[in-house]
């Protein structure tokens, strides 16, 4: 038996910003005249800098397929508009603009629905296009008809019904701008389809998003100077960097406050990466299994700088007990997220990478912190991430991941489904770069990962490796878009922590329902190395510790999609854990601390 | 033991869930750790635990420019209801400006509730400007009563005590329209009650604020252009 304990490796030598160049460049080309409502609406994506999409057809969206024959524009076709949804929402986190997904009337566009609430949850720039019944059959319960634009409201930045031929291009240039603006969120274009067939010659115009949003990019500059001057002050400041560190590009800024001033940095899960988990002052990932140290940080810390994060309550558990002993200074461009969930003392609202630059040449002096940063330091070596590996145990799915991470290169991407194995491969692996970590955190998706895995090949870069963690579980959910990897021959590795139980629920049930497990336990999975293979995909199967390296190479090395079907021990439970509700600084190692 | 192989009995597996912590990482007992006491009320804000706070609600007037186009009542109705705000009523018409509408809200919530009720209001892409109403603004509410019409003299003579119109009389009903601040229309509902009052429509309050003041900040003051023409 051996023991596997750890604070996620350090390495004192700062680690650069990387940045991934996400730039696109909308270049002026010297477009197609338009002549119907469904070009127009191709031409604005086109025009917007969209190059991708991902969708299924379907009657009332044939005319946006039909103009799309004669487009520029890559369309891949997925297995189940869910899917779509969840390959461009991933599409758009690795590239920083909006990813597109196309659905048709009525059940495409409810397919959808769960990948927009998914984007919607993590504020992910994404942009739905759905066809509808012809405009004089709206509301007739014509065949396909569903209300989309009001079942999509609630769960979209904003939605629009396009009304006519000769607009329908703008709005679409519009829905598409306004998914990226301010704070990014999922926007739909709901298109009759008599819109998208009628005659129309106007070219739409640049995309713009609508006169009545906006948002603040700088910072007022005395919400800067109060907030410097807390900081100043402090004795245990605390960073807590985000996803609105990554939608803002501010990795870099938000890495040199922290450095410069020497000031320890907690992320959320949103944020995995965007500071390097194996730099000295980085204390990975907070909340309910999130590390023992950044748990501890924010429990004793006194200045908290929260910076684009809408304390979600999987962060803060209780709000009663979260940071008990902060002042907090948070920074946000939404002021929405401004004391909704946790009282701001120092409100910042603008763009994280203003601000950060702002917040910085404001600051006179780094505080005094050297002996928090001792403090954050020993606590690292009181509450490593642990697992052991006793030989009479099955295969511990953490050792999986790991090995994962030292066969991989730093710039890796790793996509996963929801449950146990979502945790481990936050937990175990440690991330270096902003828009590696590419999960469903807010809306907590089963099968978020596999269609997640093939928009993020789809842009990433050619070099960078894909890999989905998944569940035995979640793969379950959208197992049939490995059907469009191997179509495209994407090169895709899936690794199945296999448990064979949908085993977050277990573990909720052995700690807090008497270990009576209702509806947790497959006791059956259908074999998935030659599941796999029967796509087309290469599939392993792996059951042992002397196995794992092997199989890995060669799904790695495969030039294709690959799935590693691990059987992991079916009893491994997540650690450390904060309850629901519970303090932050209460977490518990093993069950019967729970 | 094993617990590779799920397709034992359920036995096996909470068997091992038992066994498995034990061989985690031992960790402090939860009572070891230090855990400062709960220092936040429930809506995050730090508090002297010896002195808490109770959320105090009030009622507070929010006045919303939107673009009148289709969907947006729905909008902003579904906002409210999504968001768990607490909402007393509810009034939308056209401004002076074509395309332009006033929603007025009348809310029960506390403070940083209504701070969020007028921030999540602004978000909604429709929306143009968001504002609270003072205490003094000019507030107005209509109120159609319908009730019986045994003693028509006296229901008479109430409706103009309140200023107001008899809109139908017959011989079974009497239906009167009053108009003016809730509290008004509070006490002349009030004082119908003794005919037996049948149905009952309120519009709910609008309102404007006092002087030249815009009602939301930014709004043009008072001359708006006219569409008229
Ligand atoms: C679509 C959806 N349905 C249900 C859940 C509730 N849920 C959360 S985790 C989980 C178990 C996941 O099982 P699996 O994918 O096998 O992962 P494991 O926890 O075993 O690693 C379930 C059912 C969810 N998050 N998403």
């Amino acid at each position: 038996m051996s023991e596997h304990a750890r604070p996620k490796a350090t390495d004192d030598s700062e680690t650069e910003t990387s940045e991934t160049d996400t730039e696109t460049e909308a270049e002026a080309t010297d477009a197609e005249p338009v002549s119907t409502g469904a070009q127009s609406a191709i031409a604005a994506l086109e025009q917007a800098g969209a190059e991708t999409l991902f969708g299924v057809q379907g009657g009332a969206i044939m005319p946006i397929y039909d103009a799309l024959y004669d487009s520029e524009l890559t369309h891949v076709t997925m297995a189940h508009e869910q899917g779509a949804a969840h390959a461009a929402d991933a599409y758009g986190v690795v590239r920083g603009d909006p990813g597109v997904c196309l659905a048709t009337s009525g059940p495409g566009a409810t397919n959808l629905v769960t990948g927009i609430a998914d984007a919607n949850m993590d504020s992910d720039a994404m942009l739905a296009l759905t066809g509808q019944v012809p405009t004089e059959f709206v509301g007739s319960d014509a065949f396909q008809e569903t209300d989309t634009t009001g079942v999509t409201a609630p769960i979209t930045k904003h939605n629009y019904f396009a009304g006519d031929a000769d607009t329908v291009g703008d709005t679409v240039g519009e829905a598409f701008a306004l998914a990226g603006a301010g704070r990014p969120g999922p926007t739909l274009v709901d298109l009759p389809k008599d819109v998208t067939l009628d005659d129309t010659d106007t070219q739409p115009g640049p995309a713009e998003t609508p006169s009545t949003y906006s948002f603040r990019e700088e910072a007022d500059e005395e919400e800067v100077a109060d907030a410097a001057r807390a900081i100043e002050r402090a004795e245990k400041p605390l960073l807590l960097f985000g996803g609105g560190v990554v939608k803002a590009e501010a990795t870099e800024e938000a890495r040199r406050f922290a450095t410069e001033f020497g000031i320890p940095v907690a992320t959320t899960m949103p944020a995995i990466g965007t500071m390097p988990e194996d730099h000295d002052l980085c204390l990975s990932w907070a909340g309910m299994h999130g590390t023992g140290y950044a748990n501890m940080a924010i429990t004793h810390t006194d200045c908290l700088v929260a910076v684009g994060t809408r304390f979600d309550d999987r962060l803060t558990g209780g709000v009663d007990t979260f940071a008990p002993e902060a002042e907090v200074v948070h920074v946000d461009i939404d002021p929405a997220e401004i004391s909704k969930n946790v009282h701001a003392d120092y409100p910042v609202v603008g763009d994280a990478a203003s601000a950060l630059e702002q917040l910085e040449a404001e600051m006179d002096a780094a505080p005094d912190a050297r002996e928090w940063r001792e403090q954050c330091r020993t606590w690292k070596e009181e509450y490593p991430l642990a697992y052991v590996t006793p030989d009479d145990e099955p295969l511990k799915p953490q050792f999986v991941v790991e090995a994962f991470d030292e066969a991989t290169d730093d710039d890796t991407i790793v996509t996963t489904g929801v449950g146990q194995h979502q945790m481990w491969a936050a937990q175990f692996w440690t991330y270096t770069n902003p828009r590696t970590w590419v999960s469903s955190h807010g809306l907590g998706t089963m099968g978020y990962g596999l269609p997640a895995a093939i928009g993020a090949r789809l842009a990433a870069e050619d070099d960078q490796q894909v890999v989905c963690f998944d569940g035995d579980g979640s793969l379950l959910m959208t197992m049939q878009e490995l059907s469009v990897a191997v179509r495209e021959n994407l090169d895709i590795t899936v690794a199945v922590l296999n448990n064979k139980y949908i085993g977050m629920v277990r573990q909720w049930q052995d700690a807090f329902f008497e270990g009576r497990q209702m509806a947790a336990d497959y006791g059956w999975c259908p074999e998935f190395d030659k599941l796999a293979e029967a796509f087309g995909a290469k599939g392993l199967r792996v059951d042992d510790y002397d196995e794992v390296a092997d199989a890995i190479d060669e799904a790695l090395g495969y030039d294709g999609p690959a799935v590693i079907d691990f059987h992991v021990d079916p009893a491994e439970n997540v650690y450390p854990m904060v309850p629901s509700g519970g303090a932050n600084g209460k977490f518990a190692l093993t069950e019967d601390q729970l | 033991m094993s617990g590779n192989d799920a397709e034992q009995t359920d036995d096996s597996a909470s068997e091992s869930s038992v066994e498995i912590p034990a061989a985690g990482m031992p960790g402090p007992e939860p009572d070891e750790r230090p855990h400062p006491e709960g220092r936040r009320n429930s809506q995050g804000i730090r508090i002297d635990p010896e002195a808490e706070a109770e959320p105090r609600y009030r009622t507070a007037v929010v006045s919303a420019l939107v673009e009148h186009e289709p969907g947006v009542l729905s909008r902003v109705s579904g906002l409210f209801s999504r968001r768990q705000f607490n909402i007393e009523s509810l009034t939308v018409g056209p401004t002076t400006v074509e395309g332009h509408a006033r929603i007025t809200l009348v809310v029960e919530e506390t403070d940083p509730g209504i701070d969020q009720v007028k921030k999540q209001l602004a978000k909604l892409k429709p929306v143009i400007q968001v504002g609270e109403l003072d205490d003094d603004a000019v507030q107005a509410e209509l109120v159609v009563l319908k009730v019986r019409g045994d003693e028509p003299d006296k229901v008479h003579a109430i409706t103009q005590m309140y200023e107001g119109q008899t809109l139908d009389a017959g011989p079974r009903t009497i239906t009167v329209q009053i108009t003016g601040d809730q509290g008004k229309i509070d006490d002349a509902v009030d004082a119908f009650r003794q005919f037996g009052i049948i149905e009952i429509a309120r519009t709910g309050q609008t309102a404007l604020a006092r002087g030249d003041t815009p009602t939301t900040p930014g709004e043009e003051p008072g001359y708006a252009e006219s569409n008229d023409d």
